[in-house]
Formats: structure tokens, sequence, C-alpha cells
């Protein structure tokens, strides 16, 4: 892994992008490396697109925002085409299968994340976590370990089990590589 | 002044600013009075005020003073209370200090039902500035900003403290001081947010721009035009006009600001 | 890794750090990009039996938190631009009297609403003369999440001992960045406590600078002694005068407790800028890209350094002072259209060409905006 790796995570407003954000950053913390985590956002709290930005290192970390991502996840088309242009020659682009796979200059994953989420879970408000399962094993960014633990300190009491199902299926969608 | 009262005052400060004939002393004088009535102890009572006349008297009085921004007395008074529930809070303030530029603060001090008893010395018009129309200038006046005849409508501050949530509503005038002693030492005594309208002469400014003649006259006048509450009751809309009706307009019950987040407190410490 | 290790947002570090330095009472109003600190104060603070109140607007709040310090609490409010424009009448109340409190403003975007979402630090000269009058005041400024916690901490100890209001100036970037943290053990803090009136005292006069120090010892609502506080310029009994003598001695005294500490209160870092060129001064999240840049461009071997404030106010005048001629150019990068920048111009008396990298578009100044500017300067030179 590079000295500083930037990711971008992007969908739309709602699909608990940013929680996801926040859940990488400590499970990089919990690997024992510093992690700043950010995000912008619009004045409606739903809808729209959003992002969350991630940016982990094993030194300090300086410049706090992300400029051109090593890994970009989009869950929606619109925010795909929003962000895909400026990645690092050598950066991976994981998208949602709904998305029509575009012809772009690096590579791209395409993983039925929503689809598991519905399909595994019943719930299509924890495709956030399936991402970030796929998006650990895909990129091997942080550990399994330390995404389980810091999805289980995060989600809300009584969906620990829905959230740990949701997070194995993502890490078995990014190992199914 | 009666010996026993020299302890609450300052008095190395007196005499006081006010122009002869200004009603606001005889105002302090009645604050005293009530708290030296009801035995208060002298050393848990935090006086605060805003800007204006009346906002100077804390300046003679011997207690915790604090003389803030305009308008602000409540807001300063409010973190008062809350950060030292013990303190017995009296806010001393104007009619253009409370109704106008603090008019925010007066609604919302009541609406929490905070315990601080506030006591506007009413004169109907900004006296440090020198004569211009507040919100309690009655309409039809005049004064230094309004040449022609004051076309603001007036507050009636008891009707405005009752709705926004104050528990205790009285008013009183500088002609009916035993009485108004009365009304203090009840305010005083109440848990809750209190309001005393203080109705108070300003001859220098009201009383000269409207002809009122001497501060004697003017003391008649108010004799005159004040009501009862009972009285007021049995008279029309067009007897009443122009009158100002005295007594206890309202008392309730209610959960105090302070007691309710002490238990605040209690609840996010449980389980710990 | 330390098991104190977490990821932690701008906000939420400055309300541990306000609770560690002994905050325990918050008086304010909602606004973005502040919000958090207002919501987890309501949370912690009765855990810890201190008081917590939204009021009514901003004003309100400002003039709660000064009667909350006059019973003796340390207190606290937050804002951003268009609150912190409200605050600033009793803002100035809090200096005249001495009051010790932290006031915290998240920058965002202005003027008036502006962009409430987004990042600037157009509120430096505001913050330093926001009220009217000449009057004392410390401005500090974190540039990582950490140094939120430990600034806060900061700004209630320099409250405290100057019986000044402090004001945190973070901008949106910091307050709402989550970052590692490794919160230090509450024992090794040091807390500074406001000096009380000496038991010995007779006749206390509020205002009476007992220790020549020039910071009177400063009793509590409650505690027993009665005295008079008030926005009038007073004499050391805490009463109104318009005495000239008076007026001067107050003033003068109010000035000289801060400007004869400077070397106390003023704290910034120097990143080689021993053999540098090309100094940037910065501060904020702004310092963060001019960090990245002074690396990128030592790595290409360019001398080029940094000074990064830690105080805004009073300015770091012999940071500037100190430089070595080998400097040629000072760069001022902050997010505004030019405010620091004439403090540094002043402060350099012509030893060096100084400009300005001016960012007020909502975005926060890069790294590469930054090189490109040191390169437009060299080139100049």
């Amino acid at each position: 892994m590079g000295e500083r790796m930037e990711i971008r995570l992007s969908g739309s407003g709602g699909q608990g992008l940013i929680l996801a954000g926040i859940i990488l950053a400590e499970a990089a913390i919990l690997d024992g490396k510093n992690a700043v985590q950010s995000q912008s956002y619009g004045p409606e709290a739903r809808g729209g697109a959003s992002r969350a930005e991630v940016i982990i290192s094993e030194s300090s970390i300086d410049y706090p925002k992300v400029t051109k991502p090593d890994i970009l996840l989009a869950l929606t088309e619109e925010a795909l085409m929003k962000y895909k242009d400026n990645l690092k020659p050598d950066g991976v682009i994981i998208i949602d299968s709904s998305i029509k796979k575009p012809e772009l200059p690096v590579k791209i994953i395409s993983l039925p994340i929503i689809e598991t989420a519905q399909n595994r879970t019943g719930k299509v408000i924890v495709a956030n976590i399936v991402a970030l399962g796929a998006l650990t094993t895909a990129t091997k960014i942080v550990s399994k370990e330390s995404t389980e633990k810091a999805v289980m300190d995060r989600v809300p009491k009584g969906t620990e089990e829905l959230n740990k199902k949701a997070l194995y299926s993502g890490f078995e969608l990014g190992e199914s590589l | 002044m009666r010996k026993e009262l020299e302890k609450y005052f300052r008095t190395e400060k007196l005499p006081h600013i006010w122009c002869p004939g200004c009603s606001h002393g005889i105002l302090t004088g009645a604050v005293v009075r009530a708290i030296d009535n009801l035995k208060l102890d002298q050393k848990k009572i935090c006086i605060v005020s805003g800007i204006g006349c009346s906002s100077r008297a804390p300046g003679y009085l011997n207690f915790y003073t604090l003389h803030t921004t305009h308008g602000r007395a409540l807001a300063f008074a409010t973190g008062i209370k809350l950060a030292n529930p013990d303190l017995k809070v009296i806010v001393l303030t104007g009619d253009g200090d409370c109704a106008a530029i603090g008019g925010n603060h007066f609604i919302h001090a009541a609406r929490r039902n905070i315990d601080i008893t506030t006591i506007v010395f009413n004169n109907s018009i900004y006296g440090m500035t020198s004569g211009q129309y507040s919100p309690m200038t009655p309409k039809g006046s005049y004064a230094t900003t309004a040449p022609y005849g004051n076309i603001d409508r007036n507050f009636d501050l008891c009707k405005l403290a009752q709705s926004a949530g104050a528990t205790y509503v009285a008013r009183g005038t500088v002609y009916h001081i035993p009485q108004l002693i009365k009304i203090i030492e009840k305010a005083l005594q109440h848990k809750g947010f209190s309001l005393v309208d203080a109705v108070s002469i300003c001859p220098t400014y009201f009383g000269r721009k409207n002809k009122m003649g001497s501060p004697v006259k003017m003391m008649e006048f108010i004799r005159d035009v004040s009501i009862p509450i009972k009285s007021a009751e049995k008279l029309s809309k067009e007897e009443l006009a122009g009158k100002i009706l005295i007594g206890e307009f309202y008392e309730e019950q209610a959960p105090e600001y302070t007691e309710e987040y002490a238990k605040v407190i209690e609840k996010s410490q449980e389980g710990d | 890794m330390s098991s104190k290790a977490r990821l932690m947002q701008g906000n939420e570090a400055c309300v541990e750090g306000a609770i560690a330095a002994g905050m325990r009472f918050y008086a304010g109003y909602p606004i973005t990009p502040s919000t958090e600190i207002a919501e987890l104060s309501a949370e912690m603070l009765p855990k810890v039996g201190g008081k917590f109140i939204q009021m009514e607007d901003e004003i309100a709040s400002m003039g709660a938190v000064i009667g909350a310090s006059l019973t003796g609490l340390k207190a606290m409010t937050a804002t951003s631009g268009p609150g912190f424009s409200l605050k600033q009448e009793n803002i100035g109340f809090a200096s005249l009297t001495e009051v010790p409190c932290v006031i915290v403003n998240v920058q965002r975007g202005g003027p008036s609403t502006g962009l409430p979402t987004l990042p600037a630090q157009g509120d430096v000269m505001q913050a330093r003369w926001g009220t009217h009058g000449d009057h004392p005041i410390i401005v500090l400024s974190p540039s990582y999440v950490k140094e939120v916690y430990e600034l806060t901490i900061r700004a209630f100890n320099l409250s405290e001992k100057y019986r000044v209001p402090c004001i945190l100036l973070m901008d949106e970037v910091v307050a709402h960045m989550r970052e590692k943290v490794e919160l230090p053990d509450p024992s090794t803090i040091k807390i500074i406590n406001r000096k009380k009136p000496d038991p010995s005292i007779v006749n206390y006069e509020p205002y009476r600078d007992y220790d020549g120090d020039g910071i009177p010892p400063m009793a509590s609502f409650g505690e027993g002694i009665p005295f008079h506080v008030t926005g009038l310029i007073h004499d050391v009994t805490g009463f109104p005068s318009t005495n000239a003598k008076v007026t001067e001695a107050l003033i003068t005294r109010l000035m000289k407790k801060i400007y004869d500490n400077l070397d106390d209160i003023v704290d910034y870092e120097c990143i080689s800028v021993e053999d540098a060129e090309t100094v940037i001064i910065s501060f904020g999240s702004t310092a963060r890209s001019v960090l990245r840049a002074v690396h990128l461009m030592r790595q290409e071997g360019h001398k080029i350094g940094m000074i990064r404030l830690k105080t805004i106010w009073p300015f770091a005048y012999k940071a500037i002072q100190n430089l070595s001629s080998a400097v040629k150019n000072l760069i001022v990068a902050e997010m505004n259209f030019g405010q620091l920048v004439e403090t540094v111009r002043a402060s350099a008396g012509g030893r060096f060409e100084v400009s300005g990298l001016n960012k007020f578009n909502g975005e926060l100044i890069t790294p590469d905006e930054v090189i490109a500017k040191v390169k437009e300067v060299m080139g100049r030179a």
C-alpha cells in the first residue's frame, strides 16, 4: 500500500456513505494507521449527490482532502459521472452492477452491491455496509477484522446481526473477484 | 430613609442621578422594602439591569449587582440563575429596555418559567436618551421622536407576559406604594418567572412633552386613571380607555426551569 | 495502537477539550457548521453536573455565558459568522468587565448568510476588532482535530488567567473532519483557574490591580462579597466614572495585561524556515495545504518554509521579525480576500516582499495552488 491512500465513497444522500466513511476510517485506526474522514453535503438531508472522503496513511496526514482518489466507490450513475475522471492512473473504481460499466482508463470492478443487500438481508438500507465489506476485501485497504469491529462499534444497538450479515455478504463479493 | 434599610444601599453612591420629580427612587425604595419585609438573605440576592434610567438602580443597591447591555438583562440573569440556582435573581429594567430591545429575551424568559423576578420601571418613555417613544408610550402621546403624536400602539406588558408563560403577573404604580410593595413581595416569593409592571413617571421628558404639569400633577394623574382589576370587570371598553389596571393579573404554580434542569442532570447520570 | 486512539470530529474534540478544561456552562443557538458543539455539550455537560441552555438568540447566549461566568463557572458558546456578528456586543462587555469566557467561531463563507456549509477564514479581522472600542482579545486557530482539543483547553486557560474573552477561531474543514486523536491522560493536562481575591483583603475592590500584574482577582456572585459590574467605564471599585485619568488607566491596563505577556500567549510553529527563501504564513486548515506544498517542494529542492500560527491575535510579530535576511518572499495563505496579509506586511516593515494567496469561493486552498503561487513569486524575484 502506498504512503497515502485516498478513497472517495459516493452515491445519493441517505445511502449511508458518510457512516461508511467513518467506519472505514475507524477500521484504519484499528489497523494502527492514521486516517482523516471528511464529507461534503448540501442543505438537503436526503437525496442529491453525496460523498464521503477518507485518507489513510502510515504517517501523519497533512492536506485533509482527496484530490486524486486511489479508490472510488459509486453507488449511483450520477455519482459515477461526477467523480469518475480524476482518479490516479493505477486507481480503481467499484461500481454497483445497476450502473452501466463506462469506458475508462482505470480498473473498474462492477459488483451487485444493492442487489446483494436486498437479496441477502432483505434491506436495501444496509447497501453501505455491503459496499464497505466488498471494498475491504477487494482492495485490502483495511483488514477484515478491523472493519468488522468498526462496524459493530458504530451501528445502532439491535441492528448488529443485520449489519454483520451485510458485511459478510460484502466480504464475499470482494473475495469472489 | 429608615435606618434599618440603609444596609441595602451603597449610601456612598447617593445622591442618585435621577431627575427631580422622577419616581424611580420611589420604586427602588419599594423593591428594598419588599426585600426587607421578607427578610431575604442579602448575600443571596443578585440584581441585574440593562441600560436606561431604571437600569442605574442596581448601582445604588448593596447586593451582587450587574449592569449589562441594553435589553439583555434577562439573558445575563438567565445565565446567573441557571449557573447558581441558590441566588435570588431580580431584574430591574425599563419599558424600552424590556419591551423593545429586550422583548425577545423577555418572552423567552417568561416561556421557560425561570425563577427570576422582573420589575419594569415603566415610565412610558426613553429617559436616558432624552424622551423618545417606547413600546409602552400610549398611542397619541408626544415624544421627541413623535413630534406629531405617537402612531405606534403600545404593549400591555402584563398580557404579553402572561401569554408568553409568566406564572406571576401584576401591575402597580408609584402612587399606590403599599400595594406595590405587597405585589413585589409576592413576586419575590413566587417560584417561577414573575413580572411586576411598575408604572412610573418621567416629569422631565414625558411630562413636559405631554404638558402634564408638575410631578405632583403627574402622580395625581396616575391616581385618577388607575382602576383595580376587580372594578374594571364591570366597565365597558369605552370606560376603560386610557385607564391603568392595577393588581394581580395572573398566578399559577408550574414547573420551574432550574428545577427541571436539575432533573436533566439526574437523568443524564442514571446508569453511570 | 494506543487504546485511547479514536476517530474524532473537530467539533467533538472542542467539547471534549472544553470539559477537560473545566467548562461547566454552555449557552448557544443552533448554527451550521458549529451545531455539533451545542449538541454534544447538551449531552455531556449534565453528566459532569454542568449546565446547558439553548437560548433564544445569539445575543442572549453570549449574555448567559457572561452571567454564568460571573457566578464562577467556566462558560463557553459556539457559533458561526452570522452569530458571531450578533455576539460582538456582549463580547465587548466581557472584554471591559474582564469576565472569562470562550467563544468558538466555526467560520463559514460570508458575508451575511453566505455559504453555510462551506469553509472560509473571513472572520480574522472581525475576531480582532468585531466589537467596538479599544479592547483586548485572544484568538486561537487550530489546524488539526487534536489541536482543536488542545487549543480549546488553552482558550479556557488563557481566558481564566488574563480575564479576557478568548476566541477559538476554527473553520468548517477542521470542525467537520474526523481524524485520529489520542486524548491525553486528564491528570497530565494543565488547567488554569481564575485568580480569586485573597481572603485577607478587606473592602474588596473588584477592579483593583492588587498584585501589580494587571489582572485583578475575581470574586464570584454568591460567594458573600457584594460587588458591582458594569459595562460603563469604571474605576477600581467597579462603579462608573467619566474621569479622564480613570478611563485612561483602565483601557491601558486592559491592553497591557495582554501585550505585556505576548511571550506567554503567542504560539506558532516554524517549519523549514532556517534556510528558506520563501516563507508561507498560514493558519487553520489552510496550513495543512501549505504543509503539503512545503513537503513536496522541499523534495524538489526548493528553499521553502512556513509559519503556522496557533494564535492569530495577538499577532506573532516576533515570528516575522526573527526571520533571517535570507528570506526574500513572504506569502500569506488564507481563505479570504486578504485580511491577515496586511498585518504581516506591517510586521515585515519592508524587509520582505509580502503577497497573499487568497481563495474565497468556499473551497479549501489546495497544495497545487500553494505551489503555483510560490513558483509565481519565485519567478518574479
